[in-house]
């Protein structure tokens, strides 16, 4: 059992648990998740691992309520425990002295990117973030951000908080005004991922996006999470979740993703009219 | 004496292609003397050639016949630590039962049916081995993957005196017995049973530890201390065909299919979280026993039609005769020489048709078979919804690519010696993932086989470093 040891709300619906979880903590690297498994009758879901401390024994995941699992999750308390949990799963991040890279988080995509970006600052990078909510209620992680980044832009589609608009505004700005970018990481939802390639492409600055295709295994058996990227097919558990922004397939894994919505909604027993199914 | 086996009841295929409760129901003890009694008692024993663990067969049977069906099961533990298992899915024709001598005129006796049932009547009763355990630990190995071949290794060492611990990757021990082999096969409640006992035996099993990633192998000869390793991790990569369209939503590899249907009970859904989409027409690729599980678990999940798509013709079909009778009675319809060329999908992204090409067979090819050839302009739409593929697999490389040192062949499996030492000293392997897919019977027969060079060579290097102390 993995006991929950501290939990938090940082914005509505998005929650953040410290997990003990001592063989994960000692090995854990920025960019690798777990897959979790509340309870006996539970599915199977991943999770990123948004920060650890080694020495506590500790990781820290933060999710957002989407549907049934993640729901269930948001209701459990700091002393409850997690039947499952397994990891570190995935690639870790490459992580080197590139010179100057962008880390752009959309939603709770910052979540993942924070630890990501710690790191190449820590490896000497200059790190320019963008992190990018719905509103500024569901803003994260804005302090833990400011604090590892050289530069740190906030968009918000409703204007709330930072500057209006979308998270590959600045990135936009910043390339047409021929600052030298040498990587561009970004996390969030597909359609905001697939943004990002769209507009580094034309610049060619390689662009690494992290992939959250649907997972049962997580160790490479079920071929569940497989995307095209260059035109092959790769297991996002075991090959990624990190690949080269410009040769995913988007489209396809944007259509994967709602293979199960019927039965999901039907699971809801909310008639699909939630707002994670709009 | 009767030259046929006694037949052993089973659920109707009318009413079982629609549930998922055991399909075969076992011998009651009458018909399992009767059964016992068509055995010669064979002083040379050809049966036991066949089979990979070396049960005494004509001992065990004989305790059958005279009613000592707790002699029988403690005869068969002695050597096979998943009898239960076992007696329901070993390809039995193939090995033990093809060797029986009582099979040259008519059916050879129905070891396995008598197996199963020795089991069964102890596991009913709760009766457990006795084992006494030496006071001091001979050793501590560590065994990656709960699958047969590690859990036999496990059995062995644990009996021997070792102090054991099974690291899985999964949140259940049992490897394809808990996630491939469907329900109404092997009821997921026996392979927990049979598991228990080994945990009696001292086993330690710690799952949702994935070796590779949670510890390396040289960490747990290094840092955790085991004197040894042994690597059973299967055969759990699965192979997709590339042919266009296998990205649609509808596209499942039989492994994802299966470990959606039996590890997460998606039967089950919504009481159970996990999903799956059954479709109401559903295409299997191949005709192996993971086809057949999966065209048989398709149909109990609703589907009106199931198709088993095959290349070759009947007589290549690599599934045992007994799964594909069973599959043809609950209703599964065969389309052989038959090759998928392209998965059709709609405008949502979603499987609407499998074209397909017809074949003929010509000349053999290197395995023996009359390889199939296209015949031109045969294409035609098989109208489906769901399609499954299960045209095997391949082992998983997370723990040769993390293990320096350890040698693998051209296809990714780990080389070993005909005792299951690896390249790498100090590791062992064997099962699935020394040979690629085989049967649970041979993968125990591995496991238990380094399980003695483990205990030859940890006591080998214990006296080495006594003497030179
Ligand atoms: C590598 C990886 C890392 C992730 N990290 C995070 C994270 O740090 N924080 C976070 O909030 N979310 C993360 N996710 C997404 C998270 O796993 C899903 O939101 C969650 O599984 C939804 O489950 P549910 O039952 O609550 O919702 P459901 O209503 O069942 O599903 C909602 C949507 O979530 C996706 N989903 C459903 N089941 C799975 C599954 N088994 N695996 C992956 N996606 C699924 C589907 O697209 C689905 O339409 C990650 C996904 C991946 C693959
Ligand atoms: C659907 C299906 C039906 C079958 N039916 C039959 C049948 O009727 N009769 C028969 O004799 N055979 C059958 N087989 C074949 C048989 O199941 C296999 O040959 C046998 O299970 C191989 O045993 P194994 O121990 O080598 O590997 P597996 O059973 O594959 O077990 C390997 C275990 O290792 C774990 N693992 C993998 N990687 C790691 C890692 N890095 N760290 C930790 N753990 C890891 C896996 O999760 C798994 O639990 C069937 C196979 C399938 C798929
Ligand atoms: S374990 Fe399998 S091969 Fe051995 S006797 Fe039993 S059924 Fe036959
Ligand atoms: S070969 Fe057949 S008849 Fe002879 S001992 Fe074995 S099971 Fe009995
Ligand atoms: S989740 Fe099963 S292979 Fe990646
Ligand atoms: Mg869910």
């Amino acid at each position: 059992m993995f006991t929950i040891l501290k939990k938090q709300e940082l914005a509505p619906s998005v929650k953040l648990f410290v997990v003990q979880a001592p063989l994960i903590a000692r090995k854990c690297q920025p960019g690798q998740f777990v897959i979790l498994r509340i309870d006996e009758n539970g599915e199977r879901i991943p999770l990123t691992i948004a920060d650890f401390d080694r020495a506590a024994g500790t990781i820290t995941l933060i999710f957002q309520e989407v549907g049934h699992t993640t729901r269930q999750l948001g209701r459990l308390s700091a002393g409850d425990a997690l039947l499952d949990l397994a990891g570190p799963l995935g690639k870790a991040t490459h992580i080197e002295k590139f010179g100057t890279v962008v880390c752009v988080g959309g939603g709770i995509g910052v979540a993942p990117v924070y630890p990501i970006a710690r790191a190449y600052k820590e490896a000497g990078n200059k790190v320019i973030s963008i992190i990018g909510a719905r509103n500024a209620d569901l803003l994260i992680l804005e302090q833990e951000m400011a604090a590892i980044s050289d530069v740190l832009y906030i968009t918000t589609d409703d204007g709330s908080k930072g500057r209006k608009g979308l998270v590959i505004d600045p990135l936009k700005e910043m390339l047409a005004a021929g600052e030298k970018i040498d990587l561009v990481m970004a996390i969030g939802p597909v359609i905001m991922m697939k943004s990002v390639a769209e507009v580094t492409r034309p610049y060619g600055v390689h662009t690494i996006v992290s992939l959250n295709p649907i997972m049962v295994d997580g160790t490479g058996m079920c071929g569940g999470c497989r995307v095209s990227v260059g035109n092959k097919n790769k297991f996002a558990c075991v090959d990624g979740p990190e690949f080269n922004a410009h040769e995913v397939d988007f489209d396809g894994l944007m259509a994967r993703q709602k293979m199960y919505h019927s039965y999901e909604r039907r699971e809801h027993r909310c008639g699909g009219d939630c707002s994670c199914h709009r | 004496m009767s030259s046929i086996k006694h037949k052993m009841p089973e659920q109707q295929p009318e009413i079982r292609r629609r549930n998922f409760d055991e399909v075969a129901l076992g011998y009651d003890d009458t018909t399992a003397k009767a059964e016992a009694s068509r055995c010669l008692q064979c002083k040379t024993a050809p049966c036991r050639q066949g089979c990979p663990v070396g049960i005494n067969i004509p001992a065990f049977i004989k305790h059958i016949r005279e009613g000592d069906f707790t002699a029988a099961i403690d005869e068969i533990k002695t050597k096979n630590n998943l009898p239960a298992i076992c007696g329901r899915v070993c390809p039995q024709e193939d090995q033990c039962e093809k060797f029986c001598v009582v099979g040259k005129k008519g059916e050879p006796v129905g070891i396995g049916r008598l197996e199963r049932f020795a089991a069964d009547y102890a596991r009913a009763r709760g009766r457990k081995q006795k084992v006494i355990l030496p006071p001091e630990p001979l050793g501590k190995v560590a065994i990656i993957g709960a699958g047969p071949a590690g859990l036999s290794a496990a059995g062995d060492l644990a009996r021997m005196g070792y102090k054991v611990t099974v690291f899985e990757a999964l949140h259940a021990p049992g490897g394809v017995l808990m996630y491939g082999i469907p329900e109404f096969r092997l009821p997921k409640e026996i392979v927990r049973q049979e598991i228990e006992e080994l945990k009696e035996l001292g086993v330690e099993i710690v799952v949702n530890a994935v070796i590779g990633k949670t510890f390396t192998i040289d960490e747990l000869l290094t840092e955790e201390g085991f004197d040894a390793v042994f690597i059973g991790t299967g055969a759990g990569l699965p192979h997709f065909m590339d042919i266009p369209g296998e990205n649609l939503n509808g596209v499942y590899s039989a492994n994802e299919f299966l470990t959606r249907v039996n590890l997460m009970k998606a039967y089950k859904f919504p009481e159970a979280g996990t999903p799956v989409h059954a479709g109401k027409r559903v295409a299997v690729v191949g005709a192996g026993n993971v086809a057949m599980d999966a065209a048989r678990t398709a149909l109990r999940l609703g589907a009106e039609n199931v198709y088993i798509v095959y290349r070759r013709s009947e007589e290549e079909m690599p599934a045992r005769a007994e799964e594909i009778e069973h599959a043809k009675e609950e209703g599964v319809e065969f389309r052989l020489l038959t090759n998928p060329v392209r998965i059709i999908g709609d405008e949502r992204g979603w499987v609407k048709g499998l074209e397909c090409i017809r074949m003929e067979l010509g000349e053999p090819d290197e395995s023996g078979r009359r390889k199939p050839v296209p015949i031109a302009n045969s294409n035609f739409v098989l109208d489906v919804d769901t399609v499954i593929m299960a045209i095997g697999q391949g082992p998983n490389p997370l723990v040769q690519q993390t293990t320096p040192g350890l040698a693998v062949n051209k296809r990714g499996n780990i080389t070993t010696d005909e005792t299951g030492r690896t390249s790498k000293e100090g590791v062992f392997a064997g099962g699935d993932i020394v040979t690629g897919a085989a049967t649970v019977i041979q993968a125990m027969g591995a496991g238990k086989k380094a399980a003695a060079a483990i205990h030859e060579y940890v006591q080998n290097k214990r006296k080495g470093a006594r003497n030179s102390q």
